[in-house]
């Protein structure tokens, strides 16, 4: 087999070998926690993609999920380790719900407004976090997580300050957006063909960008030998900041989707924790950027199909989180491994994915 | 005890590090291991202590072989190293760190009271109950001599000492390491420094290039171990034709601010065409020039300027555009990006095109730079998977064709020959351009044989700038060493 051929296959078993395992494990928990394994494992895959509104759900937990990863690629390009990221969707929702409530007109009007504005709130977060480390030598995993909860903070006032529902300030929301703000869905279905196209667009853009354009080339030195780039000319700062102004554009709109898709209110944990899981995506797949859609997919999968656990077996839904970082840790696990052996010899300083940086 | 290194090889990657090394330390002697950066000390003594293993060749203990995994089967085996910035637990207390790293002795009272006897023997003046955190380097160093000390080691390995500590600490540390001979201890001292070399040790073992290339008893001819330090096989027949044009360059009274090495003022003109060197120990100065010159770190003082402009608070970027150019010593952290390809760094350079990169010009365009530089290598191979010689071809590969300054840091070091006589070949066509070539070197021949004139550095002077066909080889080691200070 010629060597080109065989890392290919070699990469492609690091990602499926633990798949398996992480299933192996899976199995184990539930016959562990008493319950009929493959029964489970049927009603999760039911739960995700039984009728047209659970695919209909389970793509529009893919949909932030695909944006905030695609987002993430930008600045992992680069080196970088953008946190904050939930944090960019959460100022992205709070964005685009002003918009919601302050742009008047049809559905035509507004929601592309409320699009943009989450776009311009979560570019602006991402800004600030790379701002806060190119200029105020904030690393950017502490400078996001300070900002997460800025605008976690920053939600919670608004929903039970400013933007309180009529006579009640309570944590659970604001009023609804009027309809016309909200996403237009396909049928009765939670589907958004719209979220749908953005979410696609965004990920063909950044490999595009990635790998066509002497932007994502210059990301790519800058992430892999900063020095090095610097000295061959490369603006180290500037092209920083932008990735972290296009990952938290990428977040804000995914939080403009979870407000005037899912919530069509503002909410305290508007961010649904995507962008966390969107990190644990890119993890996964690495340099590959391609691989997000099948990977997003699954983790999306299991995200809406563990609710039907609950329902149908009386499991924690958090049994799907759980078969998650499972995955994620077996994977990283085989990609250590194998480093080790590759570089037996040598000490190996490496990003956390495994890939040198 | 005695400790001996026999026929010690360690490779990295195409690099040679140790080649065939054998080494003796016995009781109480105090052995001086010379050589310039890159000599392959630091390796042969992280061998020594446990911190990597050789590829091949033995270690052993009064005869006996022994197998060192780690630097704490060396401690047992009484062999310590004292790092250039010793491990210690910062916010916690001299006596703290003292009795934490000595489980067998675990009572702090007992600790304090054998911390303060040591102290005080070797003349150290520790506060016991002071966080380490603010310690200087040398104070640390100081407890981590004693720790060794306790812990039983017999043979103290010392890694340039005297790099971040002021003039008493190291005169409180050489006293500290005679009194330590005295009593038997083995000591290893590692610089690169040649008259501390001269002050403490008795002994004195030369490395160039991963070899042992000779060993001295103390004192001796001073002359003598920079010949061996710097090599020599000079026949300075071999000088082309000077090509020196106008001149191009100038600085005026430049100065950089440094930690530590500042860089006092320096004049010096540079014609077009011509090539001049940057003679003097490692660390008199001559990266601070160079980093100042190419835009990297700021000029505290003077002007710089280039064909009438100045230039002085010119950034980086807006060099590069005006044909100036730095090709640093490490052509992987500071030259070329591990990870990305030759044509990667093809497309990188070339800012002809618009904000797409056309990969398929890309990889014909390396293609023909592969071919035209002799690379031994692919398009798609990765800049670290590429040989030293290959990785500055590359770097060469990359430069415009017109550049108005060429800065270079050891431009063969660690070169197999056939890459070193390209690279200066290379470098000598540049000259016809009218390039004004500025390069650092601690081989005495690349200095005399391809400079027009040498800039010889001295603790971040320049002490004096010479015609390189005038001046012999024992001259300019000698100005090396510091004898052009000592004349005026």
């Amino acid at each position: 087999m010629p060597p080109a051929e065989r890392t290919r296959l070699h990469r492609t078993a690091l990602l499926v070998l633990p798949a398996l395992a992480a299933l192996g494990v899976g199995i184990l928990l539930l016959l562990a926690a008493g319950v009929p394994p493959f029964e489970a494992l049927w009603r999760l895959y039911e739960g995700a993609f039984g009728d047209g509104g659970d695919v209909a759900n389970t793509l529009m937990a893919w949909v932030p999920l695909v944006l905030a990863a695609a987002g993430l690629c930008v600045t992992f390009a680069a080196g970088a380790w953008n946190i904050g990221i939930d944090g960019q969707i959460t100022f992205g929702a709070i964005s685009a719900a002003a918009a919601a409530r302050l742009v008047p007109g049809s559905t035509a009007v507004v929601v592309p407004a409320v699009v943009l504005a989450g776009l311009a709130g979560g570019a602006l977060w991402g800004l600030a976090a790379g701002v806060l480390r190119t200029h105020g030598g904030v690393n950017e995993i502490f400078g996001g997580l300070g900002l997460d909860f800025v605008a976690r903070g920053l939600a919670i006032y608004l929903i039970i300050g400013p933007w309180q529902r009529e006579g009640v300030a309570s944590t659970g929301g604001t009023d609804l957006f009027r309809r016309e703000a909200w996403l237009p869905t396909v049928g009765s279905t939670n589907l958004s063909i719209l979220a749908l196209v953005l979410a696609i667009a965004a990920l063909a853009g950044t490999v595009v960008l990635l790998r066509g354009t002497r932007f994502g080339l210059e990301l790519k030195a800058i992430g892999k030998g900063p020095a090095s780039a610097i000295l061959l000319g490369v603006d180290a700062t500037r092209r920083m900041l932008w990735s972290f102004l296009i990952c938290g554009g990428l977040a804000g709109v995914a939080g403009a989707v979870q407000a005037i898709g899912f919530h069509h209110k503002l909410v305290p944990a508007v961010s649904g924790g995507y962008g966390f899981l969107a990190l644990l995506v890119v993890l996964l797949v690495g340099f590959r950027q391609a691989w997000i859609a099948p990977v997003a997919l699954f983790f999306a999968a299991i995200l809406s199909g563990s609710t039907q656990l609950q329902l149908r077996l009386d499991i924690d839904s958090s049994l799907g989180g759980v078969l998650q970082g499972v995955l994620v840790l077996l994977v990283l696990l085989a990609r250590g491994w194998q480093l080790r052996r590759d570089r037996s010899t040598v000490a190996v300083v490496g990003s956390p994915t495994g890939e040198a940086v | 005890m005695t400790v001996a290194l026999t026929g010690i090889t360690k490779t990295f990657g195409s690099v040679r590090a140790n080649d065939g090394v054998d080494l003796v330390v016995g009781d109480g002697e105090l052995l001086g291991v010379l050589g310039e950066n890159g000599a392959g000390k630091s390796t042969l003594m992280k061998i020594l202590s446990g911190f990597q293993p050789a590829d091949s060749g033995r270690v052993s203990i009064d005869g006996h072989q022994i197998s060192l995994a780690s630097p704490a089967d060396a401690v047992a085996a009484g062999i310590g190293m004292l790092h250039q910035d010793p491990l210690v637990f910062l916010p916690m207390t001299v006596l703290d760190n003292y009795v934490l790293a000595n489980p067998a002795q675990g009572d702090r009272r007992r600790g304090r009271h054998e911390l303060a006897a040591a102290a005080g023997r070797f003349g150290f003046g520790l506060d016991l109950d002071t966080p380490v955190r603010r310690l200087s380097i040398g104070e640390r160093q100081q407890l981590e001599i004693l720790r060794l000390i306790s812990l039983g080691v017999r043979v103290l390995i010392l890694d340039e000492p005297t790099t971040a500590i002021s003039v008493t600490q190291r005169a409180v540390l050489f006293a500290a390491l005679r009194t330590l001979a005295t009593d038997g201890t083995g000591v290893v001292f590692v610089s690169h420094k040649l008259e501390e070399v001269e002050e403490l040790c008795t002994r004195v073992v030369v490395m160039r290039a991963g070899r042992v290339v000779g060993e001295r008893a103390v004192p001796c001819s001073h002359d003598e171990l920079v010949e061996l330090m710097f090599g020599r096989r000079v026949d300075p027949e071999q000088r082309p034709p000077s090509l020196v044009g106008e001149t191009r360059v100038r600085l005026e009274a430049v100065s950089v601010t440094d930690p530590l090495v500042p860089l006092h003022p320096v004049d010096l003109e540079i014609g077009a065409g011509e090539v001049v060197g940057i003679a003097g120990l490692e660390g008199s100065g001559q990266r601070q020039l160079l980093r100042a010159c190419a835009g990297l770190t700021p000029f505290a003082s003077g002007r710089f300027t280039l064909d009438g402009t100045d230039l002085t608070a010119l950034p980086y970027r807006d060099r590069l555009t005006l044909g100036i150019r730095f090709l640093t010593a490490a052509r992987i952290e500071e030259g070329l990006v591990e990870g990305l390809t030759v044509t990667e760094h093809v497309a990188l350079v070339d800012d002809s095109g618009g904000g797409f990169v056309d990969w398929d010009e890309a990889e014909r365009r390396a293609d023909n730079r592969i071919e035209r530089f002799s690379i031994r290598g692919m398009a798609g191979s990765t800049a670290e998977s590429l040989s030293g010689g290959n990785q500055q071809r590359l770097l060469f590969a990359l430069l415009p064709d017109r550049l108005s300054m060429l800065l270079m840091e050891h431009p063969t070091r660690g070169l197999d020959l056939e890459s070193a006589r390209w690279v200066w070949a290379t470098l000598l066509e540049r000259r016809g351009d009218g390039t004004a070539i500025l390069f650092s070197s601690s081989d005495l021949d690349e200095l005399l044989i391809h400079a027009d004139r040498i800039a010889v550095f001295y603790a971040g002077e320049v002490v004096d700038v010479v015609e390189a066909r005038l001046i012999g080889a024992d001259r300019l080691g000698r100005l090396i060493a510091g004898a052009g200070r000592a004349a005026g």
